[in-house]
């Protein structure tokens, strides 16, 4: 049965987010984005919201089950008060949604409650590579086996906190098919390198890490000896990148219809306006319409649908020209003001780019 | 709860209506298409059976169809219509407006009329021979400026009658609805008038001239793009006598000229059809789409999912990007019509679908004839029709310009004075 409406539950923790969304996120943004550097305190105010504990049953520390349908809820919420941040609160569930989704049962009560059950704390994983056609089913990085061990090599890009990480999945190459294994704290042969130095989402550390000959015990790899599937796990991070684009265009949409109402020139309103009020109309659609794409692709996740892989991949297609287009709309909106940086929009359009690249930064 | 689960008695109904778009539309589909204005009677019987057998009379979600529903269970009536659109306009968009059961003249009444005129106007679609209605708005002087149509409806005190006089153009299904087929029951149409002509939208209201009236006469057959199987009439009413019942909704409010209840009631008619004109849209997008992949399929070309953009084929991203946007406006029709179904405001909803669906039918077909070459352009298939076929989807029932314009407004939260 068709339904478009969240369930009470749901309702509240959107409401919830909504409020740490608005008076913590939004108005750190500015300056963490100049600073480079996010306020680590609203990233652990964020963390209690609960909103991957909340998709952890109660055996592996957390109070509840996996829904991708309200965790896409949640991140687009957050994303609406600010993308780094909410990458930054969603990072630890890189580590844990792989384990819950794809691991073996030691897996998941061995690695997921010493995340789950405290503090905030940087359990990461690394899937980029530094190529332009970058292509998360055919990695460079390879893990070859070797006794009892699995042995890493190559170079991984865009991996968040990696400096100073507590636990780390990296992805890499084993028989053609992507896999994951868990990479503790301090293993040996992993550098991190620079800061990356981006157009956008400036506050969120992102690192690059090489992995030189870095052993891995056999029970580490997702799934143990038979490995895991990838395809959930890769259309989990498509439907994350989709609900975060959604939420920081209507950010932007918003933003540009406030202003449309507000500023004048020849009299009246600019939103009076069609020149305006169609570019408006064209972006409420859209964020509309790639809003709804995202929820199905999650509810397919939810429901385990055998067409879950493509159409979570559409979301992430409609999401990445949808944000452009939106975010590129509301500068031009704002017009020369919108160029300004004392105006949220062109923070809101670097970000926007982003997306293209992002997939693989966040999970629902 | 979030949920996208397709209902058992919509995909049985999907299922049922996919044979009838196989076998008694897509067959016959060119033929129509290049003998314009005649008229496929196997269709239209056929489906006259099939609706009368299935207990609907009419296309439109009638109240007595809800009342037969258990109380418990939710309505889906205007979401097993969009789904129903879809699939018939999948076999051929301009068969489906040749489909019997009164179309957007009966939703019309459905919307707006008192239960008495509901039953008095909607009870030939469940006799014998199938019967047409049609809605006549646009007129040669205006089409989308609908405040401004000068069709006039006088009330003759003496005699209880509204005198009609005006000239409407581009009436689907106008010629079915009035003209006296013997294998038809007499329509009606419904007409819009204004009772004041200074009054502007105050004065706008619609009416249900029925078939037969004296001085109602259809005075020419359009001959289109696309869609050629369905009759575009135009019609001239030289003092039509009309019944003063004939006046949707309530008679009440025609003594206060200064509101323009009786043009909101009317346009709200639009929100609950839109969606549904949206979905024929998208039954033609999804048939070229398929038809396109199969194509391609038979070349060898196999579309590719996941793939980096940077590694994909021009092909596989035009494809990919038309499922996309395809998807995203059933999406919009869908949640609209729950909407409705829901009781909910859907105006917004509504021409959100519309002028998505406009857009993507458009484009999908267009970028369909391209990529298949000089097969896409040779009329050994189906692609060239579809993309004269739906080109209209962006013009009628508000086209893609006056959407922008009612999404604009809500969003902005301006009224259409401030933002014309």
């Amino acid at each position: 049965m068709y339904s478009f409406e969240p369930s009470e539950e749901q309702r509240m923790l959107v409401d919830a987010v909504k409020r740490y969304a608005a008076n913590d996120l939004r108005p750190a943004m500015r300056d963490a984005d100049e600073e480079a550097q996010l306020n680590m305190d609203l990233v652990e105010k964020g963390w209690e919201l609960g909103i991957l504990q909340a998709s952890v049953p109660e055996e592996y520390g957390g109070f509840g089950e996996r829904s991708a349908v309200t965790s896409v809820l949640a991140a687009e919420e957050m994303a609406w008060g600010d993308l780094a941040a909410s990458l930054a609160v969603m990072t630890p569930g890189l580590y844990v949604l792989p384990l819950l989704l794809a691991g073996t049962e030691e897996q998941k009560q061995e690695l997921i409650p010493p995340v789950i059950e405290a503090e905030w704390k940087p359990y990461t994983a690394a899937l980029l590579e530094w190529k332009f056609d970058f292509d998360a089913n055919d990695l460079q990085t390879t893990a070859q086996e070797d006794g009892d061990a699995y042995v890493i090599n190559g170079e991984k890009v865009y991996v968040p906190f990696a400096d100073g990480y507590e636990g780390m999945i990296v992805y890499a190459k084993v028989d053609g098919k992507t896999q994951g294994f868990v990479v503790p704290k301090g293993a040996a042969g992993v550098t991190v390198g620079e800061r990356h130095k981006l157009l956008g989402v400036h506050a969120l550390p992102l690192y690059r890490v090489k992995f030189e000959g870095v052993r891995v015990p056999k029970e580490n790899r997702i799934g143990g000896a038979a490995g895991h599937d990838f395809a959930p796990i890769l259309a989990s991070m498509w439907v994350a990148n989709a609900a975060l684009a959604v939420g920081m265009s209507r950010a932007a949409l918003e933003y540009a219809i406030d202003y449309a109402k507000e500023r004048e020139a020849f009299g009246v309103k600019i939103g009076q306006k069609q020149a305006i009020a169609f570019m408006l109309a064209e972006m409420a659609t859209e964020v509309e319409g790639v809003r709804l794409l995202t929820w199905e692709a999650a509810w397919k996740l939810d429901k385990g649908k055998d067409d879950f892989y493509k159409h979570a991949y559409l979301a992430h297609n409609g999401a990445v020209d949808m944000a452009m287009m939106v975010t590129d709309r509301a500068v031009q909106v704002l017009g020369g003001h919108g160029y300004i940086r004392e105006h949220p929009v062109e923070l809101w359009m670097r970000n926007g780019r982003g997306f293209a690249t992002f997939a693989g930064l966040a999970m629902v | 709860m979030i949920d996208f689960e397709m209902p058992e008695v919509i995909a049985k109904q999907q299922y049922l209506l996919k044979t009838v778009a196989d076998n008694m539309m897509r067959p016959v589909s060119r033929y129509y298409d290049e003998h314009e204005h005649e008229i496929p009677w196997d269709y239209i019987e056929f489906m006259h059976t099939a609706m009368k057998a299935s207990g609907a009379g009419s296309l439109a979600p009638s109240e007595g169809g809800e009342k037969k529903e258990k109380k418990d269970r939710p309505r889906i009536g205007y979401q097993m219509l969009a789904f129903m659109i879809e699939m018939l306009s999948w076999g051929d968009a301009g068969m489906y407006l040749v489909t019997p059961g009164g179309g957007l003249g009966a939703a019309a009444v459905e919307a707006t009329g008192t239960p008495e005129q509901k039953r008095r106007f909607l009870e030939r679609f469940k006799k014998e021979k199938p019967a047409f209605a049609a809605m006549a708005m646009t007129e040669p002087c205006c089409g989308s400026d609908t405040a401004a149509i000068r069709t006039t409806a006088v009330l003759d005190k003496e005699t209880n009658e509204w005198v009609l006089n005006g000239e409407k153009i581009f009436v689907t299904a106008g010629d079915k609805s009035l003209t006296p087929y013997e294998q038809l029951e007499p329509g009606f149409v419904v007409v819009w008038a204004t009772i004041d002509p200074k009054a502007g939208r105050a004065g706008m209201r619609p009416f249900v001239v029925e078939a037969g009236t004296p001085g109602v006469k259809v005075t020419k057959l359009e001959h289109k793009m696309g869609i050629r199987v369905s009759d575009t009439a135009a019609i001239v009413l030289q003092n039509a006598r009309i019944p003063f019942d004939n006046i949707l909704g309530s008679p009440e409010v025609i003594t206060d000229k200064k509101t323009t209840k009786g043009f909101k009631g009317a346009m709200s008619t639009f929100n609950a059809t839109r969606p549904l004109v949206s979905a024929s849209a998208l039954g033609v997008a999804r048939a070229t789409l398929e038809l396109l992949k199969d194509m391609l399929k038979q070349e060898g070309v196999e579309i590719r999912y996941g793939l980096p953009r940077a590694k994909m084929t021009n092909i596989e991203r035009e494809v990919i990007d038309m499922e996309t946007m395809l998807r995203e406006a059933w999406l919009l029709v869908l949640k609209a019509v729950w909407l409705a179904d829901q009781r909910q405001p859907n105006a917004l909803t509504s021409s959100m679908s519309k002028v998505k669906a406009g857009e993507v039918v458009t484009k999908i077909t267009q970028k369909a004839v391209e990529l298949m070459g000089p097969l896409g352009y040779s009329r050994d298939f189906l692609l060239g029709k579809w993309f004269r076929d739906a080109k209209i989807n962006d013009i009628f029932e508000g086209t893609g310009q006056i959407n922008r314009l009612i999404v604009a407004r809500q969003i902005l939260g301006f009224h259409g004075a401030q933002l014309r």
